[in-house]
């Protein structure tokens, strides 16, 4: 199953230094990794779930630099209604995240660089990564589209119960879906009608 | 895409104050109370959730609004469900109790998931979520009961132990029936209507194939129509988890439980093997089995369905990822049971048969790849045209490709042993392996600090170690492999013309096809003009990545090596560190980091195996004697030059090899004092830096080593010591410009002419035996008893 899926900045901020990452949206599925095996107090689980997630981000920024790095290409500015073109232009690669950094299991952390903003996916390294890869691309043009990625706005942080739906339907509980068009017809339907509320 | 004001907005959430935050609160608890759910409800939660997930601390606790956000958890308006469950995801957890079980939708279901503690409440999620399939009647929309796969997926992945016999028997059963045997209608939509139609025509009609064909068997994923029936729903999401449910519950370790059932199965065992060979009765097997054999069934079909030319190309996409699947199973279901590999096999080996000559299917035959190292052997099938593939034509074409890259390299470290053991062309296909690594250094490097020591043997050592040291090269190479082919050959190349050129140019073009060679046992003679020819890549990006990633692959080959080399290969490393330590691309930081890496090494070496230095003594000679690299500037070669001199002092002596005759002493001594002389008598040529200082003293020291060995050597050196003492009287000399630096040099050289004046101490003092410097603080009676108080005294002494 897919461990976390993940929003992020691949291009520097201000605010934070060349390394670092912003996460817009994250959401992890699945029973909390330490719940087990520590006696942590729930605050400290939760910031600790989120420095997880922070370093996947950080670890997918700079696998992202480096491959935009090696291969020259020059980034060219996209406006909203051309989501499916930048889709098409955007970077994707796959990072292997070894055991203990940061999940306790050895992960492949999927990624798909659109601009400014990367797209993450956590699954087990023994999944169906072919699916996983197909799944990542969908729902990165999902997002372009519902949240207007490609615009000026700020819709990713106060609209992220669109996300919410989007992989409640294309991946609900962490699950990779083996959708023919027609499945994913209905499914996107459904959020459609979400989005339009 | 990212704009400030986002930054802005996310800086608002962090620093809102606690006064205005309860201000906002109030208001939202009004709202909620309010019969209508209107916008700025909406509104509100969402900014809720932003202000809550901004930071990391959980620094606000929402005490007031906790009941009442938890009541919307169960709202029928879906925005509710999803807002309410995103807010309680960053506060404080729920305890088991405040949940509604009865009424548990999907994005409740996933916040019980992720926050309660999972094990206490779990089994409760499961009876319930078992009770929801077993109930003939959905209440609801169709996807009420199809959630309940994903989640229980989400049990089985962390907790298996949580499903007794009886839920994995009943869900075997459930699963049989969803996947082989839903609906071959279509369901959903009603047909279009119109003045016309009358009953008859509001028959669904048959399901179709992707390629628009009505289809002849069974319902599966590759399955279309103009609506779905919920069990054909439930098919899609039975066969999305069917890998994980058959790795968790039927693989080999956990079959059998009790002795009891050991008996049993070896009875039914060979029951069983005999039905699926015949595959006639499958109604007769136990649950566990007929889902195995369903598995079976339904994987052959995606097989045949993958053949066909679907329409769209998301479709296709999908069917790739349908085999890649299928073939998973197939794997994981013989594992099981190994007398279906007879049944499978022939299956496995078609399809391999229609994909491999097709590259666009290269991330398919990664698992069938898999698939006849598991099994090839006892299906006694010819593996060595998927190896050929692997080895061969994957990595020369493909290696731009990162998703293949990853897995194609996992796949190899996975099987590592196995693959060393059945493929011997494994070791030799490095050239091949490389090219991943060459191509994109960040990414791969990982894999390949854990598959390097695979690849390192006796046999392909030394050409190994030449190609991780152009490996910089080999990134240019494809490089221009890939600019070459896009590029007509008319046209100007723009910033890379003259190695473009270069590489189309058919009197050099053997160079380049040497490092794009597939496999090992070649060697090359114009190293050299090869890297002239790449020099302008030495600022191509990739190529700096690739650099920047060698060094660390030296340090595990030399660590490697020194476990599976005898003396002879040893000394041979040695000789290829001394020749290509000049014979590199030209980036400065990589030719400076390899000779780090060189000195590191070539003194490990030495001191591991002394006699190499009698052995190789001509040539450490040569490399250290060449007057112009004492005169470099670079550090790391300095070093190399310090450490070789000072592996010449110390080991050339009797003690070390008994070969190490007085002639070959004094040639040696002779070489080292032509250096010493030559940098110390003048002025450095023009434009060089002084000799560095300790470079002059590590010389003087392996000299006076030397002489203290033979007896005859002593006054030469003293002649130069006092020299020396003569020289630099007046404060200043020519070769040397720093005054510390000189009254240094001058010093050493007072202690060793004093130490030389007593030949019998010399040898001991300047080289003493080993035992000297191994710590023995047990045996060494001076020692011991200090060492014995002080323990005795710590345990007594209670702190």
């Amino acid at each position: 199953m897919v461990r976390c899926f993940l929003v992020h900045t691949v291009c520097p901020v201000s605010a934070l230094s060349a390394a670092e990452s912003r996460v817009l949206y994250s959401r992890v599925f699945g029973p909390d990794e330490t719940v087990q095996h520590e006696d942590l107090d729930p605050e400290e689980r939760r910031l600790q779930q989120r420095e997880r997630v922070a370093v996947v981000a950080r670890q997918v920024r700079s696998a992202v630099t480096l491959s935009r790095e090696a291969s020259g290409r020059q980034l060219v500015e996209m406006v909203p209604g051309e989501e499916a073109l930048a889709l098409q232009e955007a970077d994707s690669g796959v990072v292997r995240l070894r055991a203990g950094d940061p999940f306790s299991g050895e992960m492949s952390a999927l990624w798909v660089a659109v601009q400014s903003l990367g797209f993450t996916m956590v699954c087990e390294p023994h999944e169906n990564l072919l699916l996983a890869e197909g799944t990542l691309k969908n729902l990165t043009r999902h997002c372009l589209e519902h949240l207007h990625m490609l615009g000026p706005g700020s819709e990713v942080l106060l609209k992220g119960d669109r996300i919410d739906v989007l992989l409640s339907r294309l991946l609900p509980h962490g699950q990779l879906l083996f959708l023919n068009h027609r499945f994913a017809q209905s499914l996107e339907k459904e959020v459609s009608a979400y989005m339009t509320k | 895409m990212y704009s400030h004001g986002s930054e802005s907005l996310i800086k608002q959430a962090r620093e809102i104050q606690e006064s205005e935050l309860q201000k906002f609160y109030g208001r939202l608890v009004r709202l909620l109370q309010a019969k209508e759910v209107g916008h700025e409800t909406i509104d509100s939660l969402q900014r809720l959730h932003l202000i809550l997930s901004a930071t990391k601390f959980t620094r606000i606790k929402i005490v007031p609004l906790h009941k009442r956000i938890l009541l919307l958890i169960s709202s029928p308006l879906e925005q509710l469900q999803v807002l309410s469950s995103a807010v309680l995801r960053e506060t404080l957890p729920l305890s088991g109790q405040e949940v509604n079980y009865s009424h548990l939708n999907s994005h409740a279901a996933s916040l019980l998931v992720s926050q309660v503690c999972f094990n206490t409440y779990i089994v409760l999620l499961c009876l319930l979520l078992f009770r929801t399939l077993e109930s003939r009647q959905s209440e609801g929309p169709a996807h009420s009961i199809t959630h309940t796969l994903p989640i229980l997926n989400t049990v089985i992945t962390h907790s298996p132990e949580c499903l007794t016999e009886e839920h994995v028997t009943l869900l075997s059963k459930k699963l049989v029936d969803w996947l082989r045997y839903a609906s071959i209608t279509q369901g959903g939509g009603t047909s279009s209507g119109g003045f016309f139609s009358g009953p008859r025509s509001r028959q669904p009609g048959p399901i179709a194939e992707l390629d628009g064909t009505v289809s002849g068997d069974f319902f599966t994923v590759l399955c279309v129509g103009q609506g779905f029936t919920e069990d054909q729903w439930m098919n899609v999401y039975s066969f999305s988890m069917l890998r994980n449910w058959l790795l968790t519950y039927h693989s080999v370790s956990n079959c059998n439980t009790t002795a009891d059932s050991d008996d049993r199965s070896e009875v039914d065992g060979s029951v069983i093997s005999m039905v699926s060979a015949t595959s006639s009765s499958s109604r007769l097997l136990p649950p566990k089995e007929r889902l195995r054999e369903k598995a079976f069934q339904y994987c052959q079909r995606l097989i045949e369905q993958s053949d066909r030319k679907a329409h769209k190309r998301t479709d296709t996409e999908l069917q790739k990822a349908c085999l890649v699947e299928a073939v998973c199973i197939l794997d994981c279901v013989c594992l099981e049971d190994t007398s279906l590999v007879y049944r499978v096999f022939p299956c496995i080996k078609a399809l391999y048969g229609r994909l491999c000559s097709d590259l666009s299917f290269a991330r398919v035959l990664v698992p069938i790849a898999q698939f006849y190292l598991n099994h090839g052997e006892m299906a006694a099938v010819d593996c060595e045209p998927v190896w050929q593939l692997v080895f061969g034509r994957f990595p020369a074409e493909l290696f731009n490709d990162p998703f293949l890259a990853h897995e194609l390299l996992r796949f190899l470290r996975l099987n590592i042993e196995n693959l060393q053991l059945r493929v011997p062309q494994y070791t030799l296909s490095f050239p091949n392996l490389l090219k991943f690594l060459a191509w994109d250094s960040s990414a791969m490097v990982d894999d390949f600090v854990d598959l390097l020591p695979s690849l390192v043997t006796a046999g392909t050592a030394v050409e190994l170690l030449h190609t991780l040291l152009d490996l910089p090269c080999l990134s240019a190479t494809l490089v221009l492999q890939l600019r070459s082919a896009c590029l007509p050959i008319t046209e100007p190349s723009g910033r890379i013309l003259q190695a473009l050129d270069a590489f189309r140019n058919p009197s050099v073009r053997g160079l380049f096809l040497f490092l794009l060679r597939g496999e090992a046992g070649d060697t090359i003679e114009r190293l050299s003009t090869l890297h002239e020819l790449l020099t302008e890549s030495a600022d191509w990006p990739r190529v700096i990545q690739c650099a920047q990633t060698v060094p660390v692959l030296l340090h595990i080959f030399f660590n490697t090596v020194i476990k599976v080399a005898d003396e002879k290969l040893l000394a041979h490393l040695i000789l290829v560190q001394l020749e290509r330590s000049s014979l590199l691309l030209k980036i400065p930081k990589y030719i400076k980091e390899v000779h780090r890496v060189f000195s590191c090494h070539l003194l490990k070496l030495c001191k591991l195996h002394p006699s190499l230095v009698v052995d190789q003594s001509h040539e450490l000679l040569e490399f250290a004697g060449t007057t112009a690299n004492v005169y470099s500037k670079e550090e790391p070669l300095l070093l190399c030059i310090r450490k070789m001199v000072w592996v010449l002092g110390e080991y050339l002596s009797v003690s070390c090899d008994a070969r190490c005759s007085v002639r070959l002493i004094t040639s040696c001594f002779e070489a080292l004092e032509a250096v010493l002389f030559e940098i110390t008598s003048s002025a450095p040529p023009a434009g060089a830096v002084c000799p560095n200082p300790r470079v002059i003293t590590t010389l003087m020291s392996a000299l006076a080593k030397l002489a203290s060995r033979s007896h005859d050597l002593i006054p030469r050196i003293s002649l130069f010591f006092s020299k020396l003492r003569t020289v630099t009287r007046g404060g200043s000399a020519a070769w040397c410009s720093d005054e510390e630096d000189l009254v240094a040099i001058v010093t050493r050289g007072e202690e060793l002419w004093s130490l030389l004046k007593a030949p019998g101490v010399a040898q001991s003092v300047l080289t003493p035996p080993p035992h000297v410097n191994t710590a023995q603080w047990h045996r060494d009676t001076n020692v011991a008893m200090p060492l014995q108080l002080r323990t005795i005294t710590s345990l007594t002494h209670s702190q």
